[in-house]
């Protein structure tokens, strides 16, 4: 059974690095980190230089006479209070400038994009075409689009390194955000606040796509999927009801499952999403999953069988 | 300045535990010696449990998609380790050493308050035991706390933790924090009240002088800490909503509680640390610290802006730009005062004669470690760089870069340093370099890979990962540091068992230093100076005796 990470399908890179950015947002970001990496390694070489030095040079030898008893110079402290106070209030002006372009102002108008934040999922609204999907973020490529966050029980952390700023989804306080993707291209994403048991495999991809078949998903999304047709599949929708199943995941307990079968991954990102990681899952999600609120139903194999089938047609 | 005598009747009574035999001796005693070695034992007992939770986290993050321990089990680990490590071993190690030294240090035969003192010493021993009896209970959701050392609102309510962990947590955590306050109540005290005569304010050891520093500091935000603790208890037990954004509170509220302890807690698990580094390097280095002002002003300029700094752990919560900005800002001002020091003790160093005592090498490696942890700090204190970096493993790494890279390697310092005088014995100084080594060695393993980890997009507390490229490898490399590092804790504590019993005798002053708690027996006896305190007529009491001549106050004023 191919168990284990979901991260790697597909042709994508698979990087989350905060130094390959992919949005003049992450860029912005940065230019400044490795800027004052660099600044602050010159420091760092100044010190250990500096240390290392007087402790090599002036180490105790035998013989050596009692060293001069000094207690100090102002003219020498003064020097090293003010110049890094200089520095520090020229770096200041780069961080203000930074802020403005790494998190533009996102003024008053609606959202293009909602996601909500649940222990250990996320529900992802499009307002405008009243699509409800989970887990994978699809947005057109080139063109920012403004998030909103909010929370549906604890705090959250949105942080798609390549992408964006974290920023915290907290209960109460609705946070927002432009999101931009330069390239077309999949992005991985992750909660990045400690929200409880399965923070780990609270992750998610964005999939930035060209403007037109961004556009062509936004549709297929909207049509809702066919009806199932094989017997199985058919009985597998009756379960699906029946089984509580529907409980949940009609009502934003669980992830919304229409259109399933066409995302890469399951159980955010834990596992790939395969009719038999499908079926494993099903029988018993803590298996990938512990301590996730999906319940172990008991299902027996052929249940499994009928849900799969029907999950399946879910395009 | 002067000397306040105990009345007659009571002089000498709180001493009577002499008398008593065997353990009771300790459990009952009020001797700021005997009160001061229980912190030190206490916390490093808890110094070792917290380290055997760090080592079952580094198991199960050696490979990805591990089955080592569940995710509940791996978020009660790193809960209580962080709690354990603050709470237990790094405040109680610099009280410990705050309450047997500072006396000896100032000339006083004991604390202001010796009742007080062993009162503060067994809250605070008995709020960590409360803690730890979090992991007996049981039921749904039962067992140790699992919602990380700053406990968020609203993960740590009931409807999110349903066991009674979190109740333990801040039980203990009040304990632990009325403890350390009035143990800084005392020292405030013992400093302002019991100085030898001679001994002015600008005349005190450095590590006094930061000791009354941190001092002030806890008595201002102690009181914070256990304010929100009560609200949590209050929300969790009698169904308030302090905290509750779904019936009126605010998660974001914690926060500020939280943070407005948190932050400067950091600043009071340091800046003892600075005292210790402040007395070993000078005596290793055969010379006065350089600028004693500065190093002493720069002191209360970090206390003071540690106050308005606490929001920097807060950037992501979206509070707004202006918001951010203030406390970036002053986020970024606090590396002055830092680097003051940094360069005034280096420039100890210069031209003087430097022994490579195990002590003076744990202050070098402190140093160095130090400024490290000291400047990724100032990249959290650039806002859009914490936008991006908080919350990774950059974080971790940088934490430990100033706890223990800054507070353990300072603290072991101190140990080396003050271990003759409090045990009579000599640690054996082979054994203290093989530690030394292998704390470095263990400790940068462990760390600094963390922090490419974190630029790379490694959240920080999770159970396990994905094996994303480069991850497994550096998790990998990272798991074998920490077994390193503990090997090097098995060699300081089989270093300190021998030592005890065959250890060199120590005598008086073994490192020729200048400070008064040098000039009395080593161990001290219970009255602490049989033949009187040396005259104070400066900064290093003992170098003017041996050199009346040229005392340091002469010297300064013939320079001018």
């Amino acid at each position: 059974m191919p168990l284990g990470s979901a991260v790697m399908p597909g042709p994508y890179s698979a990087n989350a690095s905060t130094l390959a950015p992919a949005s003049p947002q992450a860029a912005a970001i940065a230019h400044l980190f490795v800027g004052t990496l660099i600044f602050l390694g010159a420091i760092l070489a100044l010190v250990s230089f500096l240390v290392i030095y007087a402790v090599v040079r002036y180490r105790d030898r035998p013989g050596a006479p009692e060293a001069r008893q000094v207690f100090g110079s102002r003219r020498l402290e003064i020097l090293w209070t003010v110049l890094p106070l200089v520095s520090l209030a020229v770096l200041a002006g780069f961080m203000a400038w930074t802020m403005h372009v790494s998190d533009p102002p996102t003024g008053t108008a609606k959202p293009d994009i909602r996601i909500i934040a649940h222990q250990w999922w996320w529900e992802i609204v499009y307002p405008r075409s009243g699509v409800t999907t989970a887990n994978e973020l699809h947005i057109p490529a080139g063109k920012a689009e403004l998030v909103e966050f909010r929370s549906a029980d604890v705090i959250h952390d949105f942080w798609v390194p390549e992408l964006a700023r974290k920023i915290d989804i907290v209960p109460g306080h609705p946070n927002r955000m432009w999101l931009q993707a330069d390239r077309a291209a999949t992005y991985l994403g992750v909660c990045a606040e400690f929200c409880g048991n399965e923070h780990a495999w609270m992750r998610f991809l964005v999939i930035a796509e060209p403007p037109a078949q961004f556009a062509d998903w936004l549709k297929e999304q909207q049509a809702g999927a066919p009806p199932p047709s094989t017997a199985e599949a058919k009985r597998g929708l009756d379960l699906f009801r029946d089984r509580t199943c529907a409980n949940c995941h009609l009502q934003s307990m669980g992830p919304d499952l229409s259109h399933l079968a066409t995302r890469r991954t399951l159980a955010a990102g834990a596992i790939v999403n395969t009719p038999d990681n499908l079926a494993a899952w099903l029988r018993d999600p803590d298996a990938f999953k512990p301590g996730s609120n999906m319940p172990n139903l008991k299902l027996s194999d052929d249940e499994v069988r009928a849900l799969v089938a029907y999950l399946e047609t879910q395009k | 300045m002067k000397d306040i005598a105990l009345p007659e009747a009571l002089a000498g009574e709180p001493f009577a535990a002499e008398a008593r035999e065997g353990w009771l001796a300790w459990v009952a005693s009020v001797d700021h010696k005997q009160v001061g070695i229980m912190y030190l034992i206490g916390a490093l007992f808890f110094f070792v449990v917290g380290g055997v939770l760090a080592l079952l986290m580094r198991v199960q993050l050696a490979i990805p998609d591990n089955r080592f321990v569940s995710p509940e089990t791996y978020n009660q680990l790193f809960t209580m380790h962080g709690t354990t490590m603050v709470f237990l071993v790094v405040v109680p190690l610099l009280v410990g050493f705050a309450t047997y030294m500072l006396p000896l240090m100032i000339g006083a035969r004991d604390m202001a308050f010796p009742r007080l003192n062993a009162l503060s010493f067994w809250v605070q021993i008995m709020g960590g035991i409360m803690l730890y009896f979090s992991f007996a209970t049981g039921g749904v959701g039962g067992g140790a706390p699992a919602v990380g050392w700053f406990a968020y609102a609203p993960l740590s309510e009931n409807a999110f933790a349903f066991g009674p962990g979190v109740d333990y947590w801040a039980l203990g955590l009040l304990g632990i924090g009325v403890g350390t306050l009035t143990a800084a109540i005392n020292l405030i005290a013992t400093t302002l009240c019991l100085r030898a005569p001679g001994m002015s304010i600008r005349r005190l050891p450095l590590f006094v002088w930061m000791i009354l520093v941190t001092g002030f500091l806890i008595v201002v935000v102690m009181p914070i800490l256990n304010a929100g603790l009560v609200m949590l208890l209050i929300d969790r037990l009698l169904g308030a909503h302090f905290f509750r954004p779904g019936a009126g509170g605010s998660a974001v509220l914690w926060q500020h509680v939280f943070w407005a302890f948190g932050h400067p807690e950091v600043y009071i698990m340091i800046l003892p640390a600075f005292g210790i580094i402040s007395e070993v390097i000078p005596v290793f280095s055969g010379k006065p610290i350089y600028g004693y002002e500065f190093v002493a002003a720069s002191t209360l300029a970090i206390a003071f802006l540690s106050l308005a700094v606490w929001a920097h752990h807060m950037f992501a919560v979206g509070l707004g730009h202006a918001f951010d900005l203030f406390f970036g800002l002053c986020s970024m001002a606090i590396a002055v005062p830092t680097g003051v020091k940094i360069f005034n003790w280096t420039a100890t160093m210069y031209q003087g004669r430097v022994r490579f005592t195990t002590a003076m090498l744990f202050a070098i490696g402190f140093l160095l470690m130090f400024t490290i942890g000291g400047l990724s700090g100032v990249s959290f204190a650039i806002v859009p760089i914490d936008w991006q970096l908080t919350d990774s493993y950059f974080v971790v790494a940088h934490l430990h870069y100033v706890l223990f890279g800054g507070s353990i390697f300072a603290l072991f310092a101190g140990i080396y340093y003050w271990f003759p005088k409090i045990s009579g014995r000599m640690l054996d100084e082979r054994w203290g370099q093989a530690h030394f080594w292998l704390t470095l060695i263990g400790f940068n393993l462990t760390f600094m890979i963390q922090h490419v980890l974190g630029m790379l997009g490694m959240p920080r507390r999770v159970f396990t990962y994905p094996a994303l490229p480069g991850w497994e490898t550096m998790n990998l490399i990272s798991t074998v540091g920490a077994f390193v590092l503990a090997l090097s804790v098995l060699i300081f504590i089989v270093n300190v068992a021998i030592s005890l019993r065959r250890g060199a005798v120590a005598g008086d002053n073994p490192w020729g230093a200048w400070t008064l708690e040098w000039a009395t027996s080593s161990p001290p006896p219970a009255e602490n100076f049989l033949r009187g305190v040396p005259p104070v007529s400066g900064r290093r009491p003992l170098w003017d005796l041996a050199h009346p001549d040229r005392a340091d106050e002469l010297v300064m004023k013939m320079a001018g």
